[in-house]
């Protein structure tokens, strides 16, 4: 019998933990107990078979730390067949008369992924692949990932165990009191993912007691369609005397597992503090209890590293902002590779309710694949929302979807046979709900029923590739009204019989409907308040877009979806304009001017960015850069050289500053680009992951009009070298916090002078002093940004 | 011996004063005050303050200071610990979620990034005050890899003691380290 078979009509015992009874044995703390498997294999092979003569049915094999990161090639691939033939020895010698598994146990790498630590996602993958490759060699039935407390890393583990071998693929996560992963996960995001890529079983293990895991256990229950496991701790460690003892013995430990196990956990078994008298207790306790069949939960649910958004709660507002179609500002940033302000209409949509972002950065002249995941990344750096990956390029939807932390939404497959092809295997791979349009071949169906139509085709298809329809999210096509006056309408039908005669959700990219009429606005509010009520889950929209988020709140306030109508309310305020602000006049030039460099002076962003936008009807930008916000930041930058600005308030003139920049550029976005002076190549060395001190010496000298290309942190020498080149830049800035990267930094100030000759390179960071910058043949030392502007100045 | 435990630990509140003074201000300017009011409103929930520790026995040899099974070389630490026989080693951070607001500031708004890092600074820096003082008001000041003449390098041995990223979730770079970068990991005596 394999282990699946076990599993669909058995309660499943593992084992209990192995680090403290191999700390009983002599281990000592800071000793690798892997290496236990070669050098004290009978102590190993005792603890398995006294775990199997209690009564489990699977033992993980003493490999939960047999990485690469630890471990040699040759030492691990040792290691790992020792553990197993360890567990089979004594699966071998047990008399129990259960059915016996050997897991191969895999831990958390100790290493943190990017962007919190400096572990590549792929080098993660890497290393779990290689362990999972010798267990599959040396003969594991299962494979379990345990105690991960990370997401990202989580997700690594599972990729690299499916992409290496077939066997059953056990996901176990280590929550702590708050119910969350280190790094933020809820259980119903994990199991999104999880359940997404193919995971056999999900659950949660360490950090805690039976009891303080049971809510967690429950939200698993309620959200898993696969059984799920639980290995929970002997309660708390506390110190007795000398010794480390934990406080929930055998007895609380099995009733308290096996109150769960009634509620439908399938798997149990123990880790930190329980031993084989635990196990014996469990299986003893919970051998009548009732098998709970495993059921379907049909939900629809896309998520992200924290949190889990599920469809049919109420609308789901998709914010539609990170698109440069019709957006000339917008194709501008992604041609010059800017990502801050991409970056930046993610956060505001977020601001603004969004619960989704749509992410395009779609453009002929582009490297798609590598633009969208870079995207995807830093976009995960600074939002928690889920995305929805939006492209029309397979490649680029892979490299999105393998980086995506979490379960995203794919944006889209049709009712074409090659786009079926193309998308499904990636779903069925990486896990993700998927947009599905109702258009094929011959194009769009004039009605309702030729929509369904494809809508079913789509769903059968899907289901060949064992993707079930509730992550099948059907976009039937918001066509313009000003074209034909029946396409709302039958859009409208559209949305409501696939709703109800197929049970899948909905979503419409709303403003489609008004192209080609005035007001626009109008029609699109009134038009998703009828499609919401015709049973639409979601919309791909502009959260800026006043009606569409009056719609939004209103719509729920009357569905009875906002309790106390609270979320109405607080959002009405924004609707009623403020009495001053109607009333005041426009300012005039004369008033407006002054106002500016005041507001650049004092720090207000908003009312910088709005006095520029006013100047613009009149003055020439050149003018405004060059007779207002120049002399402001000057006022500033000289306040700080005197010290009677300090850095907090530098920043913030700054950044007022670069919000009046930023109207001048959208406003002269397409035209001809001011030269700015430069290039000027900035760096956080190799090593190094502190980029704050960068970033504000970047801000300013974009302020001061050079052209910044930012390499961001742990930067290789060979890779600033290379850029050096490829630039010609005159100035290299690098930034070291840490004396243990300041020979990274003497590396590629000795690269530059060496291959690129012309290149002056500047250097800061906390811990340099002039006469470190001087001994590592750096041209000049800068101890603040303001001092970086100035040696800009004298070069270029 | 086997493995650090949990302390339950919650700093004091957040000294505004304090955290300017890390973002390098001196004098007091409404605008940035208002502005960290806002960093503080978006942080505090963001922190998850924990700890982990061991107490181990101590026993200084000239420049040796034998804690444990650990041997650390260090004239500035056996300095700070005389006279003790005995030793508290910590790991504390604030986890992820300061890290994470630090980072999408950056991108969008140094002059917040800036406050939320002297924030994270401040309140790593409150959290290893409220531990030891928890510890009893008998200790000596607190001492880490780096400080001094005790390598940087003693981090990865601290760490194994500690297990501190199975405890608490902090871990270690390559180039020494930690992250979430808002954390601590150091030794303190218990005077007699």
């Amino acid at each position: 019998m394999t282990f699946l078979e076990f599993l669909k009509t058995n309660h499943v015992f593992f084992d209990g933990g192995m680090g403290t009874l191999l700390q009983a044995k002599g281990l000592q703390a800071g000793e690798l107990p892997e290496r236990w498997n070669l050098s004290h294999p009978q102590i190993v092979q005792e603890i398995h078979r006294a775990y199997y003569d209690a009564g489990s049915n699977v033992v993980t094999a003493n490999t939960f730390g047999a990485n690469a990161l630890k471990f040699s090639a040759e030492e691990l691939d040792f290691i790992v067949r020792a553990a197993m033939e360890n567990a089979r020895l004594a699966q071998a010698q047990s008399g129990g008369d259960q059915p016996k598994f050997i897991a191969l146990d895999i831990g958390p790498l100790g290493k943190l992924l990017k962007p919190l630590g400096d572990l590549e996602f792929e080098d993660a993958v890497e290393l779990f692949a290689k362990t999972v490759r010798l267990g599959v060699k040396y003969g594991a039935d299962l494979i379990l990932i345990e105690t991960m407390n990370d997401c990202y890393e989580t997700k690594a583990a599972l990729l690299a165990a499916k992409e290496n071998s077939t066997l059953p693929v056990l996901v176990s996560n280590a929550y702590g009191e708050d119910g969350k992963l280190m790094t933020g996960a809820t259980p119903a995001a994990m199991v999104a993912m999880l359940e997404g890529m193919g995971a056999d079983a999900i659950g949660a293990n360490c950090s805690l007691g039976p009891k303080q895991l049971s809510s967690v256990v429950e939200e698993l229950l309620e959200c898993a369609s696969v059984p799920v496991l639980m290995q929970a701790n002997a309660g708390l460690p506390k110190l007795d005397g000398e010794t480390t003892v934990f406080d929930v013995k055998e007895k609380d430990f099995a009733e308290e597992t096996a109150a769960l196990m009634q509620k439908g956990l399938r798997i149990a078994g123990g880790c930190c503090g329980t031993t084989p008298s635990y196990i014996k207790e469990l299986a003893e306790t919970a051998k009548n209890i009732e098998i709970k069949p495993i059921s379907a939960k049909n939900r629809t649910v896309v998520s992200s590293y924290t949190h889990a958004v599920e469809f049919g709660k109420g609308p789901i507002l998709i914010g539609e902002r990170i698109n440069p179609t019709g957006k000339k500002r917008f194709k501008q940033a992604l041609v010059d590779g800017d990502m801050d302000y991409l970056l930046g209409e993610g956060v505001a949509q977020q601001e603004k309710g969004a619960h989704l972002l749509d992410v395009n950065v779609g453009l002929p002249e582009i490297d798609e694949p590598k633009m969208l995941k870079a995207a995807v990344c830093e976009l995960q750096a600074v939002s928690n929302l889920p995305l929805q990956i939006d492209t029309a390029d397979p490649k680029a939807m892979e490299c999105a979807l393998r980086c995506y932390n979490g379960k995203a939404l794919i944006n889209s497959v049709n009712g074409k046979k090659e786009s079926m092809d193309a998308i499904f295997p990636l779903v069925k791979k990486y896990g993700g709900a998927v947009i599905a349009l109702t258009l094929d071949e011959d194009g769009i169906p004039a009605t309702a029923e030729g929509r369904l139509a494809i809508a079913k085709r789509i769903m059968d298809t899907a289901a060949a590739y064992g993707i079930d329809k509730k992550d099948l999210i059907f976009d039937p096509l918001a066509m313009t009204v000003s074209a034909d006056q029946n396409a709302a309408k039958v859009t409208l039908e559209a949305v409501y019989r696939i709703r109800t005669e197929l049970g899948c959700h909905t979503s419409l990219g709303v403003s489609n409907v008004s192209f080609g009429l005035p007001n626009r606005d109008a029609i699109n509010g009134v038009f998703f308040a009828m499609a919401l009520q015709n049973g639409l889950s979601a919309a791909i929209m502009n959260p800026y877009s006043a009606e569409m988020m009056k719609t939004y709140y209103a719509y729920r306030a009357l569905k009875g979806l906002d309790e106390n109508c609270a979320d109405y309310i607080a959002s009405a305020e924004q609707w009623i304009p403020a009495a001053e602000a109607v009333a005041a006049p426009a300012k005039t030039q004369e008033e407006a001017r002054p106002a500016l460099q005041q507001a650049i002076i004092k720090g207000f962003k908003d009312k910088a960015a709005q006095l520029t936008k006013d100047l613009l009807c009149s003055v020439a930008p050149l003018d405004l850069v060059n007779k207002e916000i120049i002399p402001a930041l000057n006022i500033v930058g000289e306040g700080f050289e005197k010290k009677t600005v300090y850095l907090p308030q530098l920043l913030m003139s700054a950044e007022a500053a670069k919000a009046a920049f930023e109207e001048i550029k959208g406003f002269m976005a397409g035209g001809e680009k001011a030269a700015g002076k430069g290039p000027i190549i900035l760096a956080t060395v190799q090593g190094d992951i502190h980029d704050i001190g960068k970033n504000i010496v970047k801000l300013l000298l974009e302020n001061y009009g050079f052209d910044v290309v930012d390499l961001g942190k742990d930067v290789p020498p060979q890779v600033v070298l290379e850029r050096a080149i490829a630039l010609q830049a005159k100035i290299v800035g690098l930034s070291a916090l840490m004396t243990t990267t300041v020979p990274a930094m003497e590396e590629t100030i000795h690269l530059l002078k060496e291959q690129a000759p012309w290149c002056k390179t500047v250097v800061g960071g906390a811990v340099l002093t002039k006469e470190y910058a001087e001994k590592m043949n750096a041209d000049f030392y800068a101890k603040d940004a303001m001092e970086t502007v100035r040696f800009a100045e004298t070069v270029l | 011996m086997s493995g650090s435990l949990i302390a339950k630990i919650e700093p004091s509140a957040v000294n505004p004063a304090e955290v300017l003074r890390y973002a390098g201000s001196k004098g007091a300017d409404p605008a940035v005050e208002e502005l960290l009011k806002e960093c503080i409103a978006e942080a505090q929930r963001e922190f998850s303050y924990r700890v982990c520790y061991c107490c181990l026995p101590l026993q200084i040899d000239g420049k040796d200071c034998r804690i444990g099974s650990l041997c650390l070389r260090s004239k500035a630490l056996a300095k700070t610990l005389s006279g003790c026989s005995e030793v508290i080693l910590f790991g504390a951070t604030l986890g992820v979620g300061i890290d994470r607001l630090i980072g999408k500031y950056l991108r969008i708004s140094p002059a917040k990034a800036l406050l939320m890092d002297a924030l994270g600074t401040e309140r790593i820096e409150a959290l290893c005050d409220a531990f030891c003082k928890s510890q009893g008001c008998k200790i000596t000041p607190r001492f880490s890899a780096g400080y001094g003449d005790l390598p940087l390098a003693v981090q990865s041995d601290l760490f194994a003691l500690l297990q501190c990223e199975k405890k608490i979730g902090l871990c270690m770079t390559d180039g020494l380290m930690m992250s979430p970068s808002k954390s601590v990991t150091a030794i303190f005596g218990i005077k007699e």
